[in-house]
């Protein structure tokens, strides 16, 4: 028999779904669809969507290749520091993203802390590049690739690592060969998470990497540049990110959507 | 390079293991030689799996050493340890443990390939030792999908690839339905007396204990409380724990000729004589009950208090306060139908006898 609903419970919750789908239902209905292919093929938006891809696909890989061991040190060492680190890491999750770009050119802007000896060696500096650009999206996404890989392994048997050892392998080979493979789903989840989040990226990028068309506008500066000259462009190209996004969420649909 | 040799390291495990875990202080000493076969038993909380992970390695000792085939494994003294891939062990785990992202073959392939030998060779070990174990046809399957018995010959199979010199086998068959269990006991006792290296059982089943090893070893609260072969064990148990698990009526006392006096007042007469601290043992089924004092006077005859009555197997075991002496009960073992037609209930009081030829004495 199905559980009764009550009244007080179904009309908040009717009420929060329809906020959260209204606004979705709204951009699919006032996108101008009659002119979606000149708007999205725009060399502008191309440019703009392809820097997006590239960026997010490297802040993936970058927060894959840092958060991973920096998970498995939060989860396996017993460190008495470890609640410290862990509350740092989680700080910019919950950071606005504008003061997650400040911070970051305080360090790595031209003339900051270590910005400013790499100019002085180099004369490069990472403000207004596709590197700048990166970096910020790394600075958001890793956090989340951290927790959910940390909560991998933690959920993981550690047993299994236990019967590598008695068969001969060494702790690298454990990590790569039993314990990677066994958090493998959790990584890949951690690792969609990281993109998405990454490719979502407005107030860091643009207050550390700034907005120059084809070397650190992306498709959200994009977005909010055209709300002011095109608005009709601006509902199109959300629409194409909406799109990128929900297929994002059908990747992890057996992860998240199908485990009520 | 680990020193494989027998003939010449040929002394087995010989092991002095004291750590204190929790509320669990560990001290035990192990012997095993090549070949033999030993079943660590005890209740739970023993120590039992704290001794079988000491010796893989995965704990680390904080007192005494461990040596295995004359190589020191770990020696608290003189500051040797062993990693657990640097040891010649190999365990057997409890719910063991195959790695459900790798295929059978590949489960037993991991241990030549972690000990560095090239793919091919540590293939076709594996599928040599799938053969032994008689799961050849399982070795491109998923762990996941095959069941309990043909796990536990994999992993068995898993274990002895790594040729190792002990092997350790906790509770191997504890995961296992009860008719599985019957014939994956018959095959372990087979590869084990056919395995040249030692070997250690863990279990808390007397019946696995006896087909499986040479020798127990009985430990509780993390000390060896008997050891013995399985018979010696069964007929002349130690400890409550020992008695209850073998099945026996257990009472300590002090002999003198065929009288077995108990701290608590009331004696026991024995047909072997024995003088001093010792225990007297005797059969539940050996016991027999009566409702009214019988004739003719048996020379163990004690009046108690039926406390519990339960089926047990094809009788029923009746458990009977208060004697022979104050503050401790015995269990006596009657057909069902002697149940019925004495009318036996709990609380009632009854005379409960045992012949002298019956109870067996030993000393302390």
């Amino acid at each position: 028999m199905p559980t009764p609903i009550p009244w007080l419970l179904a009309l908040p919750a009717l009420a929060g779904l329809s906020f959260l789908v209204l606004p979705l239902l709204g951009l699919l209905i006032r996108a101008p669809w009659s002119n979606a292919w000149q708007v999205i093929t725009d060399d502008e938006a191309l440019l703009a969507l392809r820097l997006s891809l590239i960026t997010a696909t490297v802040a993936m890989v970058l927060a894959v290749l840092l958060g991973v061991p920096l998970a498995w040190l939060l989860a396996r060492s017993d460190l008495p520091a470890m609640g410290w680190l862990r509350a740092v890491i989680t700080v910019p999750l919950v950071l606005p993203p504008v003061v997650g770009g400040v911070a970051l050119f305080t360090v790595l802007g031209r003339s900051g802390l270590l910005g400013w000896p790499l100019y002085q060696l180099t004369g490069f500096a990472f403000p207004f590049t596709p590197y700048a650009v990166v970096l910020a999206q790394t600075f958001v996404a890793l956090p989340f690739l951290i927790l959910s890989v940390e909560g991998a392994l933690r959920a993981a048997d550690r047993r299994y690592e236990d019967a590598a050892a008695t068969l001969g392998a060494r702790p690298l080979t454990i990590f790569s060969r039993v314990t990677l493979p066994l958090i493998g789903p959790g990584v890949a989840a951690g690792a969609v998470l990281a993109w998405a989040r990454a490719l979502g990226e407005f107030g860091a990028t643009i207050t550390f990497a700034g907005n120059f068309p084809g070397t650190t506008r992306t498709m959200p500066l994009q977005v909010y540049l055209a709300l002011e000259t095109d608005p009709s462009a601006a509902l199109m190209l959300s629409v194409l990110l909406l799109a990128v996004s929900v297929l994002v969420l059908v990747l992890l649909r057996d992860r998240w959507v199908n485990r009520w | 390079m680990v020193t494989r040799d027998r003939a010449e390291g040929g002394s087995g495990l010989v092991a002095q293991l004291e750590l204190q875990r929790g509320d669990l202080r560990l001290a035990v000493d192990l012997r095993v030689g090549p070949g033999e076969v030993v079943a660590l038993l005890g209740p739970n909380g023993a120590g039992k799996s704290t001794v079988l992970r000491t010796l893989a390695g995965l704990l680390p000792l904080q007192r005494g050493c461990a040596v295995l085939g004359g190589l020191t494994m770990e020696d608290v003294d003189a500051g040797i340890r062993l990693e657990p891939h640097h040891r010649q062990v190999g365990v057997v785990f409890q719910d063991y443990l195959l790695f459900p992202h790798l295929s059978v073959l590949d489960n037993v392939a991991f241990g030549p390939r972690a000990r560095g030998h090239p793919r091919a060779y540590a293939q076709q070990l594996a599928h040599t030792m799938l053969e032994r174990v008689g799961a050849a046809g399982l070795a491109s399957a998923q762990p996941r999908r095959i069941s309990g018995g043909q796990a536990q010959r994999v992993a068995l199979a898993r274990a002895l690839a790594t040729e190792p010199q002990l092997l350790l086998l906790d509770e191997p068959l504890a995961a296992l339905d009860a008719r599985t269990r019957l014939t994956v006991r018959g095959e372990l006792r087979r590869h084990l007396a056919d395995f040249d290296g030692a070997a250690i059982v863990v279990t808390h089943d007397p019946v696995d204990a006896a087909v499986l090893a040479d020798r127990l070893v009985v430990i509780e609260a993390g000390e060896v409380v008997q050891t013995g072969t399985p018979s010696e064990v069964a007929r002349r148990p130690r400890t409550d724990y020992v008695a209850r698990l073998v099945g026996l009526n257990l009472l300590a006392g002090t002999g003198s000729a065929h009288r077995v006096d108990l701290p608590g007042g009331g004696a026991v007469h024995t047909a072997d004589s024995a003088d001093g601290d010792v225990y007297v043992a005797f059969r539940p089924a050996a016991v027999s009950i009566f409702t009214t004092r019988p004739d003719g006077s048996p020379r163990n005859l004690w009046l108690g208090r039926i406390s519990g009555i339960e089926s047990h197997g094809e009788g029923v075991r009746v458990e009977i306060d208060a004697a022979p002496q104050r503050g401790s009960s015995i269990l006596a073992e009657v057909t069902p139908a002697a149940v019925a037609e004495l009318g036996l209930l709990p609380g009632a009081a009854v005379w409960a006898s045992v012949k002298a030829s019956d109870v067996e004495v030993y000393p302390r």
